[in-house]
């Protein structure tokens, strides 16, 4: 029977899914409206990997989210208002206003977080399960890409290093199916993506990333067979970004039609239903924690205006080390 | 003291570090039995074994964001390029990635990484073989450089560079590796980012590194017996730049003479001509600051060919012959 959870841990999942959602949504706004600068990549349409990967893992393991990572970040351990603090390039953002929004990384909650050159980060997680493991720690460390990240040579030598040195580095391929406005099934010679582990004899397996209580019994069943036997893996987990790629994609290489059929796989909504006929809420319910999650980001937000930044001669501080 | 070699200086300052914390980590391609293709690490698999010596797989790019990665959670990585002509390969990791880190997290980690690349020409191994590619490298903030020339140099500063909680690129120069100089045994640092004379003079100050110290120090000998008395500046350091030692030379001699391997062109002799200019040392100047650096094309495999297209002693001396009288300017 496939794994579900228990009512409390619907329920916060939910709340995860539902906070990663209305976060980016507020983020969309809030650039809309000229309140943030720069450039951001949402990942709607993802929240069943957001609320279904960290919360599988130990405290002590690491992420290394990708530069469509706001969601992972929160689901580590960071609140809307550290994240939210350095879209704003506040001082009181997780990166001291210093990184932006493709660079979250919050060491707090292990959160290595993300390099903005796509698959650059995938050997830094081999490096970080190899120092775990000279160190005999049980940890392992879990790093998100996209599909088109696949395509870097990073990709490729962190895998044969990481099968070599058996280090316990997971890696999930978030396939969204798109690399910014490239489709997968052109750029990538597979079909599936996992199917690259076995040139670095590696054990794989393709999910549905739609499927919250999948992904999260996936990734933990994983990762606890890892940390008996340090060893990597390559997880794919199928989604679909709704959004752009960024804030000036007009999604002209992609149909609506095709855009429909994924919303119609929410992985929300899903789970709500599957929650519903459950007993675990009711559609009153889901709305009133709709409506708190909307109202904790919009003070988190508003609790980010008018805040101090950090001053030229501070941030020298963060260049060299002694 | 004793007299050894460059690479020695190099093998005792990694193996002294390597024992002393266990977190020192070497990390490269051929640097087990085989000792790194130049020897630097040679016999130091037998004392620290595969887990503070990772042979790595042809995987440039991928190791040196390997090395970054672990750096930030406890292990300090030395990384060895086979040939500092790969460094295209692994710029990412250190340009993109190590540079950064702690500046776009705000301090919250530190990148405590040394990656070692050899440089130069003259060994016959043409143009993918032989570059000095320090300037890739000069203007990204967060980098520190060192270029050390003597064995003594060498150890303390790649000590430092292992110590410090910062990414530092040590270049060596292949040429030198076999140069023999007095070096105590045990522990001593060089402070990174301070120059040293290596030559006091009077008349002109010879500013260089590297492979180019000893060719600048043989033409100042020799220009002595023409009665000119030159200084010669070793930088040991690019980054930071010990602009105040450069300036201090430069106002007791009034003539500056900067010279490298590298091509002159974009070289690196341009910045630190620029800290003469800007610097009260320009008011003492007695004639205009002259660079030598490498001629305009690939390091060629012709070997005649290849031996003129770096500065050599007659270079020097005859430049410096130009600059003391005046650099032919009239006054």
């Amino acid at each position: 029977m496939a794994f579900e959870f228990g009512k409390k841990q619907s329920l916060e999942t939910m709340k995860l899914m539902l906070t990663s959602r209305r976060f980016e949504e507020k983020v969309n706004e809030m650039f809309m409206q000229g309140l943030i600068h720069g450039t951001t990549h949402l990942g709607i349409g993802q929240e069943a990997l957001h609320a279904g990967v960290s919360p599988a893992l130990d405290k002590d393991d690491w992420i290394l989210p990708n530069h469509r990572g706001h969601g992972h970040c929160i689901a580590k351990g960071s609140t809307p208002y550290d994240i939210m603090a350095e879209l704003m390039a506040i001082r009181d953002g997780v990166c001291k206003g210093m990184g932006g929004s493709m660079h979250i990384i919050d060491t707090r909650y292990k959160n290595m977080g993300s390099s903005g050159i796509v698959g650059s980060a995938i050997p830094m997680a081999v490096g970080m399960a190899l120092q775990m493991k000279r160190e005999g720690r049980k940890n392992v460390v879990c790093t998100m890409f996209g599909d088109a990240a696949s395509n870097r040579g990073t990709f490729h030598e962190a895998l044969n290093m990481a099968s070599i040195w058996k280090v316990p580095s997971l890696f999930l391929c978030e396939n969204n199916l798109y690399g910014m406005s490239v489709p997968a099934k052109y750029s990538v010679s597979v079909e599936d993506i996992a199917v690259r582990a076995t040139s670095y004899n590696m054990e794989s397996r393709v999910i549905d990333g739609n499927d919250v209580e999948l992904v999260y019994s996936t990734v933990k069943e994983i990762t606890d067979s890892m940390r008996m036997n340090p060893r990597p893996f390559l997880l794919e987990a199928k989604t679909y970004r709704w959004l752009g790629h960024s804030k000036s994609d007009r999604r002209e290489y992609r149909t609506k039609e095709e855009e429909a059929e994924w919303k119609e796989r929410c992985p929300i909504s899903m789970f709500k239903d599957k929650m519903i006929d459950r007993g675990f809420i009711t559609e009153k319910a889901f709305e009133k924690m709709k409506a708190d999650v909307e109202a904790e980001i919009d003070a988190a937000t508003e609790a980010c205006k008018g805040k101090e930044r950090v001053s030229l001669n501070e941030a020298f501080d963060y260049v060299y080390s002694s | 003291m004793a007299e050894i070699t460059f690479l020695q200086a190099i093998n005792e300052a990694m193996s002294e570090e390597m024992r002393a914390n266990k977190n020192v980590v070497l990390i490269g391609e051929d640097i087990g039995i085989y000792g790194g293709c130049f020897g630097a690490s040679r016999g130091m698999l037998e004392e620290f074994g595969t887990d503070q010596m990772l042979e790595t797989p042809i995987s440039e790019e991928g190791f040196m964001d390997l090395a970054m990665g672990a750096s930030m959670i406890g292990m300090r990585p030395i990384v060895e390029i086979m040939f500092g002509d790969f460094s295209t390969l692994v710029s990412d990791g250190l340009i993109n990635h190590a540079a950064k880190y702690k500046f776009m997290t705000g301090g919250q980690v530190e990148v405590p990484l040394v990656f070692r690349a050899p440089f130069g020409s003259g060994t016959g191994a043409a143009a993918q073989h032989s570059q000095s590619l320090e300037t890739m490298f000069t203007n990204t903030p967060g980098l520190k450089i060192v270029y050390p020339a003597t064995p003594y140099d060498a150890k303390g500063l790649l000590k430092s560079a292992i110590r410090d909680n910062g990414p530092v690129l040590f270049f060596e120069n292949k040429l030198l590796y076999r140069a023999k100089g007095e070096v105590p045994e045990g522990d001593y640092t060089i402070e990174i980012g301070k120059a040293d004379i290596k030559r006091e003079g009077t008349d002109v100050s010879i500013i260089t590194y590297s492979r180019m110290l000893p060719v600048c120090l043989e033409a100042a000998e020799q220009l002595a017996a023409e009665g000119i008395s030159a200084e010669v500046v070793d930088l040991r350091s690019l980054k930071p730049l010990d602009t105040e030692t450069i300036i201090k030379s430069v106002m007791k001699t009034s003539r500056a003479l900067v010279v490298h391997e590298a091509p002159k062109f974009g070289g690196f002799a341009g910045e630190v001509v620029a800290a003469i200019m800007e610097s009260e040392a320009f008011y003492h100047l007695d004639a205009p600051v002259a660079r030598l650096g490498g001629k305009e094309m690939p390091v060629p495999y012709n070997p005649d060919i290849e031996k003129q297209i770096v500065p050599v002693i007659d270079d020097v001396k005859e430049t410096v012959r130009k600059l003391v009288n005046n650099g032919g300017v009239k006054v």
